[in-house]
């Protein structure tokens, strides 16, 4: 779709795309998960990643962030080949991934745990502690306490917070709507959008909850055992009544 | 996600097998499968017939051996027969111990208790008792152990294993403390010579006579062990094992299961420890110490964690690797003590080793291998 | 009352070696869910090395020294090579593994070192204080005892609480997959935690062995005496493994000191806390987290 001539904004091929993903094949034992997934999440834009449980949602951000080895494909970062990097490097390379089930450390406090987030960094100023306490107020009542308090929606802010202070290019989140109570989970999307809005943040969203997530994000990808059946605009996704009763739920 | 490694090998019998675990002999891996065998399908059938065979082979053996190969034959089998019910144990049931060294124990002063009587019953109801009185220990232990997993489990029968000999001890008067208790061993009786000296013209030593015995209560245990292993009994002891959510979701309750896989494990501890009392003519502390326990675990897991034949192995191993170990080591100019301590050094060493690199054993390795050829076979014929 | 308290002393300096053995067991436990039942092994080790130095010369504190050294590669080498394999994998793996390793290390100081039993030197007086017109079972040694072991303590508890290290090491026992995510090098953490505890454990060799008797075997009941204390204590917490060590180190005191003939039935004893402890509290004393089923 060719923008008018003299536009300044950036048609869709031409953005760039933070990261991308190019025949990515993985399995487990027997089970083929990622059946050559291609895709591409653009900079600065909310890429939504949907399809039913099982269709590879979770290995793919897995594949990723290299927690799963992938057997063929490649993933690029900012056109950086990091299919066999390490796990550890991923957040010095600008990718921070919140995890299925959210990842948050129970046995640490709510403060520890966003230091964890910030070992890498070495030295890392108060002031970024204080702005992820001024983004979600209710961490700072909790902040010495034992992370395994929170509820489920103070967890998903606390390991957003977390990957925040990794100061990441691109975030990779992975079902954050998992069973939180919709006005938590509009919450929790709406300072999404905010973020990448505001501070060019990328971000690479797995959800089962399409809906919700066609709301907020940009473009759209539908996965179905392990391929990518559909890669659209979200709001030609949203209207495709057809691709949403098969592969979406809705 | 379930990890590859964790999930128990012999579920999925045609697809091509995922890394071993220690405990993935599941013995019915084999079974049907449409594989062609000589053996009849009955599963009780295949088993006389395997014990049939057995009791020749002993027979053979014994006959062959001199009247030293005999005694450590005598040894193989008492070790085999503790083996046993700790591969089931361990290997079906998932529960490590490291307490069957103290298990033998009792078996053994038992015996050597009852036949200190002056008109002693008959050695097979002696037997009987011993193997009772253990299980019943073993029931007290399995209630303990039924809700300890991994290293609790490990830890508390390990302390088992250092506490309990030290009973012997404390009824010094009783239990004749660190000296231990005599054994009379029974005379083999007349109709055994006359069968020896028919058979193979040989005289019925009584070396001979416990090797024989030894061999006897070995293929019985083993028999139904082995019946045991496959029957309904021994499948909810691989459900409690593997699944045990889904086990206790489907009404399953775990802790009785538990408890009788220890019981019947403990049983055949007393069974080995009555056998090695009369074998070795002595039951005293020392031949029960934690290193009784670890050589059966390292039998049992060389062999293959779940399978009889590699228990039999394993307890052949370790009766005929130290000798030859120790004297590789005198040869090689260590003076006899240290060379004596070569064999545990092999045994810690194969231990760990084993788990590294064949943790199924070589029973189950070789099974993993076979399972393996054969499903590719299996591709390649159906697929093209 | 003499003998209370001298059994009460007794009882709570050894219970300090337990503490320290303990402790050494819970380090590992925290940070790769796996009881190194070798850890006695490898602290009688060490404890062989201090003292073919000491018999060639050189001074307990410098055997002292090269021993605590010798436990820390020690642990950082078994964990990176033997351990790390079966690290992820069945837990019937592990502790066949550490058991091996129990097995061979033992056997290996027999072959090199000979099974007999040689005196070990003790750093400072084993006669105890003078109170009053006798003597108390407390002696210079035993206060040596204490005091390393409350150090080390410290120190542990300093290294954990307030260093960005310790947090990394947290952070790798308690959420491994996503502290990866997060960039810490958690294969490092594991091996400095095997190796800290490593030397927590040979501390606890030399602490026993001094002014008594060693020979390949001597740690063999202290892993009995330092799992049941780790366990009273609850195995994730270092300062419940001390205060379980003392408990445990008491009780058996009163047992060997108050029941007729008890020093057998110590071992006995030991056995039976430890069964009751599972099945009364299976977390330990300290149980913070919900702890899976014992």
């Amino acid at each position: 779709m060719a923008e008018p001539h003299g536009s300044t904004a950036l048609s869709a091929s031409e953005r760039t795309a933070v990261l991308e993903v190019r025949d990515l094949t993985s399995s487990y034992g027997p089970v083929r998960a990622l059946d050559g997934v291609t895709l591409r999440a653009e900079t600065g834009r909310i890429t939504a990643v949907l399809g039913a449980n099982g269709a590879g949602k979770t290995t793919l951000l897995r594949t990723i962030s290299g927690l799963v080895r992938c057997e063929r494909g490649q993933v690029l970062l900012d056109g950086e080949d990091i299919t066999r990097a390490p796990v550890e490097s991923m957040v010095t390379k600008g990718m921070a991934h919140v995890p299925e089930g959210r990842g948050v450390i129970a046995e640490l406090t709510v403060e520890e745990n966003l230091r964890v987030g910030a070992l890498f960094r070495g030295k890392v100023g108060r002031e970024e502690f204080d702005r992820v306490y001024d983004l979600f107020p209710r961490l700072t009542e909790r902040r010495g306490q034992p992370a395994h308090v929170l509820s489920g929606g103070e967890r998903q802010m606390l390991v957003i917070g977390r990957a925040l202070l990794a100061r990441p290019r691109i975030l990779l989140l992975d079902e954050p709507s998992l069973g939180l109570a919709p006005r938590i989970v509009a919450q929790i999307f709406g300072l999404v959008r905010r973020l990448v809005d505001a501070e060019g943040l990328s971000v690479l969203l797995v959800e089962q909850n399409a809906r919700s997530a066609l709301t907020v994000a940009d473009t759209g990808i539908v996965l179905n055992l392990g391929r990518v059946v559909a890669a659209e605009d979200a709001r030609t996704l949203l209207a495709d009544e057809g691709l949403r009763h098969a592969y979406l739920g809705f | 996600m379930t990890d590859p490694r964790t999930a128990p090998a012999g579920t999925d019998v045609d697809a091509a097998p995922v890394l071993a675990t220690a405990a993935a002999n599941a013995p019915s891996a084999q079974a049907g499968a449409g594989r062609r065998s000589f053996l009849p399908r009955s599963t009780l059938l295949r088993h006389l017939i395997l014990l049939v065979v057995g009791a020749v082979l002993a027979v053979a053996l014994l006959e062959l051996t001199d009247p030293f190969t005999n005694s450590q034959l005598a040894q193989v089998a008492y070790y085999a027969i503790a083996a046993g019910g700790l591969t089931v144990l361990t290997g079906l049931n998932g529960q490590i111990s490291l307490g069957h060294g103290a298990l033998m124990a009792v078996g053994a002063y038992t015996t050597a208790l009852f036949l200190q009587a002056d008109e002693p019953w008959p050695l097979p109801l002696i037997f009987l008792v011993s193997i009772a009185v253990t299980a019943v220990v073993g029931a007290i232990v399995g209630v303990a152990a039924a809700r300890l997993h991994g290293p609790y489990l490990a830890g508390a029968t390990l302390a088992l294993a250092v506490g309990l000999p030290g009973l012997a001890l404390y009824f010094r008067d009783t239990l004749g403390g660190e000296q231990g208790l005599r054994v009379r061993a029974p005379r083999p009786p007349d109709w055994f010579r006359e069968a020896i000296s028919t058979l193979s013209g040989g005289s019925g030593s009584t070396t001979k006579w416990l090797a024989y015995v030894g061999a006897f209560w070995l293929l019985i245990a083993f028999f139904l062990l082995a019946n045991l292993a496959r029957s309904r009994i021994g499948r909810t002891w691989r459900a409690v094992r593997d699944q045990e959510v889904a086990a206790e979701l489907a009404g399953i309750s775990l802790a009785p299961w538990r408890v009788l896989a220890f019981v019947v494990s403990a049983a055949c501890a007393g069974l080995g420890g009555a056998v090695l009392a009369v074998v070795v003519r002595l039951a005293a502390p020392s031949a029960f110490t934690l290193v009784l326990s670890l050589a059966l675990l390292t039998a049992i897991v060389i062999g293959g964690l779940g399978s009889l034949f590699g228990a039999l192995i394993g307890s052949a191993i370790l009766v005929f690797l130290p000798p030859w170990v120790t004297d590789l080591g005198t040869s090689a100019g260590l003076n006899g003590t240290k060379a004596a301590q070569l064999a545990p050094f092999v045994y810690g060493a194969v231990l760990v080793l084993a788990m590294i690199f064949a943790p199924a054993g070589i029973v189950g390795t070789l099974r993993l291998r076979l399972l393996g050829l054969r499903a590719r076979r299996a591709a390649r014929a159906g697929g093209g | 009352m003499r003998q209370f308290v001298n059994v009460t002393l007794n009882g709570l300096t050894q219970g300090m070696i337990f503490a320290a053995f303990a402790l050494a067991l819970v380090l590992i436990w925290r940070s790769t869910r796996i009881v190194n039942f070798a850890q006695g092994a490898m602290a009688a080790a060490t404890s062989f090395i201090a003292l073919a130095l000491i018999h060639s010369g050189q001074s307990y504190w410098v055997a002292l020294v090269v021993a605590l050294a010798s436990g820390l590669v020690l642990g950082a080498v078994v964990e990176r090579v033997v351990i790390r394999p079966v690290e992820g994998g069945p837990e019937l793996n592990a502790v066949i593994v550490t058991l091996g390793l129990f097995v061979a290390i033992e056997a290996l100081i027999a072959i090199i070192a000979g099974s007999s039993f040689q005196s070990f030197p003790a750093p400072f007086g084993l006669q105890g204080f003078s109170v009053g017109d006798g003597r108390i079972a407390l002696t210079p040694n035993g206060l040596f005892i204490i005091g390393s072991v409350l150090v080390t303590m410290l120190l542990l508890v300093g290294l954990f609480r307030f260093t960005r290290l310790g947090l990394a090491m947290r952070a790798s026992a308690f959420g491994q997959e996503v502290a990866r995510l997060l960039g810490v090098r958690v294969g490092r953490m594991l091996t400095l935690g095997w190796a800290l505890a490593a030397v927590v454990g040979s501390l606890a060799g030399l602490l026993i062995a001094g002014g008594g008797l060693v020979h390949p075997a001597y740690m063999d009941s202290i892993i009995v005496y330092g799992f049941v204390a780790a366990v009273l204590g609850g195995l994730d917490s270092p300062i419940g493994s001390v205060v379980g060590g003392l408990i445990l180190g008491l009780l058996l005191s009163y047992v060997s000191g108050y029941v007729p003939r008890g020093s057998g039935l110590v071992n006995l004893a030991a056995l039976v806390i430890l069964v009751v402890v599972l099945l009364v509290r299976p977390g330990g004393l300290f149980s913070s987290t919900t702890s899976r089923r014992a």
